[in-house]
């Protein structure tokens, strides 16, 4: 009896969890605007959106930002990466706290400071600016994915690589990096994932003309209910779903495969306090 | 292995991160007058009168609110979770945080479906020939939206805390005597305190950041720090003002992350690994 009330309770709340987006998507396909009804399915709104500028231009733009955001952000993440685990004392410690700033710091702190930086550099607000605002927030997630990696690694491989004759360079592009590989992918993917997933650095940091999903998403929803938005949502969480499953499973995998490594090689590497838009933040407590 | 390759990082992160939280800083701290800028606290004074003190209280009340509900609904969730009620228990985890991974502003913006007057809600209600319900546009919208986007950052860390408890300890309890409310009270409670108070933390400084769940679901006129934050930046174009308040809420959540490191210290004696 009380088992099944417990499960009840669970059940209840998993209801709370997920009727929202249920209702959500239903309605993607309702063919009534009114949510009262239901007007029978209708693929209808999505066609709707695949023809409305305003959402195409702005998952062009969306696409087009997370792409180079999480590109820029992975090479110079695994370069800081590299460089915070060779370093010792004042400068490690110092790169590091840089990198839980953008991490713990709420995200509006982020944006407007970001916005205020722009604004007082005279950069017109746009494009250009909107663009290093997502390397900015993403670099720090791809080197605190990076750094397990690099502690797990063997220190003497380099100099074993070395002593059988490869060049530091050699021994640093066919040694080094194919080792650390999977921090790097986990790292962009990662990246990739926050940059579409973003809307409050993005809102404070854009300008006339160049909007992003979450803006547009942002700015129908405050005129009310429309039903392009939810065929929006519905796409947009599949999307993200499916790009959170494939980091999550070759995270699980790394982590199997590095169990006898001394840390783990959990990608939270001992910060305080996960950030809440982390999405590796879940799957990490299970 | 190459030296310094930290250094395009290092030079990204203080151009891009370290600068701009001067520059809030700066104009927090200072007022423009004819002949340029002059250090003040003035930002700050206006902070204090009643108009944005009600703002602050406001965020306040409604974070502290809905993070004690989240606390009430996500305990018992955390320790049945931890219990040995369900068989595929990491399964069901998954399944807990799953929504987390759909936009924060899409999910909040679900809402307004349900809650509306015409929407689901109250069809529901008069099904069951029960009076409508209007609470779109008030607190009790808002502090829905604030629980239901952040009662899963309750129970994880709680769950993860109450996973580690060694069951050796709540049997001894129980052969030592114990009722089942002692149990609970006497060791299960002491020992989930770094569970809670890191779960309080992370409900708590998104909650009283947020500017989405009360644009959208308290209506335009409503307000919260973050609100007027976003207003004072992008409407009122008064950045001294609003880097006054940003740095009010730093404060705020440093105090908060400070208060949960010392919890987070103490758990690691206890755990000992």
């Amino acid at each position: 009896m009380v088992k099944f009330l417990k499960k009840c309770y669970v059940y209840l709340i998993f209801a709370f969890l997920y009727v929202p987006i249920l209702v959500l998507m239903v309605y993607s396909f309702n063919d009534s605007r009114s949510r009262g009804t239901w007007g029978g399915f209708t693929l209808r709104w999505y066609v709707e959106l695949f023809q409305d500028r305003a959402i195409m231009s702005s998952l062009y733009y969306t696409i087009l930002i997370a792409v180079i955001a999480s590109f820029v952000a992975t090479v110079i993440g695994t370069l800081a990466a590299l460089g915070i685990y060779n370093a010792k004392g004042f400068k490690k410690k110092l790169t590091m706290n840089l990198t839980y700033i953008p991490v713990l710091n709420p995200d509006i702190v982020t944006g407007i400071s970001l916005m205020i930086l722009f604004v007082f550099a005279k950069i017109q607000l746009g494009f250009v600016t909107l663009l290093l605002a997502h390397i900015t927030f993403n670099i720090p997630y791809v080197v605190l994915s990076i750094l397990p990696k690099l502690r797990q690694l063997n220190k003497h491989l380099y100099e074993a690589a070395l002593d059988l004759g490869a060049t530091p360079n050699q021994a640093f592009w066919k040694v080094i990096i194919p080792e650390i590989m999977p921090g790097i992918i986990t790292g962009f993917l990662l990246a990739f994932t926050l940059s579409i997933d973003d809307f409050v650095i993005s809102f404070f940091t854009t300008g006339s003309g160049v909007s992003t999903l979450s803006i547009t998403a942002y700015s129908m929803a405050r005129r009310g209910i429309n039903p392009k938005i939810n065929a929006l949502s519905t796409l947009m969480f599949l999307l993200v779903l499916v790009l959170l499953v494939i980091v999550n499973v070759r995270q699980e995998r790394e982590e199997k495969k590095g169990k006898d490594g001394k840390n783990g090689s959990k990608a939270r590497i001992g910060s305080p306090s996960p950030d809440r838009n982390d999405p590796r933040f879940g799957p990490d407590w299970l | 292995m190459k030296k310094a390759t930290f250094l395009p990082y290092l030079i990204w992160m203080i151009m891009f991160i370290v600068i701009p939280l001067i520059l809030v800083l700066f104009y927090a701290f200072t007022v423009s007058t004819p002949e340029g800028y002059k250090l003040s606290l003035d930002n700050f004074k206006r902070f204090f009168e009643p108009v944005y003190l009600k703002v602050i209280l406001r965020s306040l009340g409604l974070a502290l609110v809905s993070t004690l509900i989240c606390l009430v609904l996500g305990y018992p969730v955390a320790m049945i979770m931890a219990g040995n009620t369900f068989s595929r228990r990491d399964v069901l985890m998954l399944l807990f945080v799953v929504p987390m991974w759909m936009n924060f502003l899409l999910r909040t913006y679900a809402w307004l479906a349900i809650l509306e007057r015409n929407g689901i809600l109250n069809i529901a209600l008069s099904w069951l020939k029960l009076p409508s319900v209007n609470i779109l546009y008030t607190n009790a919208a808002v502090v829905l939206g604030m629980v239901y986007n952040f009662l899963p950052f309750m129970v994880l860390p709680i769950y993860s805390v109450l996973r580690k408890i060694d069951k050796g300890v709540i049997e001894a309890a129980h052969d030592l005597g114990a009722n089942p409310v002692g149990v609970f009270t006497k060791v299960i409670l002491p020992l989930s305190v770094p569970g809670i108070v890191s779960g309080v933390t992370m409900v708590f400084m998104p909650a009283l950041t947020t500017f989405i769940i009360s644009r959208l679901l308290g209506g335009g006129q409503f307000t919260l720090i973050g609100n007027l934050i976003e207003q004072q930046f992008l409407v009122v174009g008064d950045w001294g003002f609003g880097s006054a308040i940003s740095v009010i809420m730093i404060v705020f959540i440093l105090l908060s992350m400070g208060i949960m490191s010392f919890f987070e210290d103490a758990d690691k004696e206890k755990t000992l690994w």
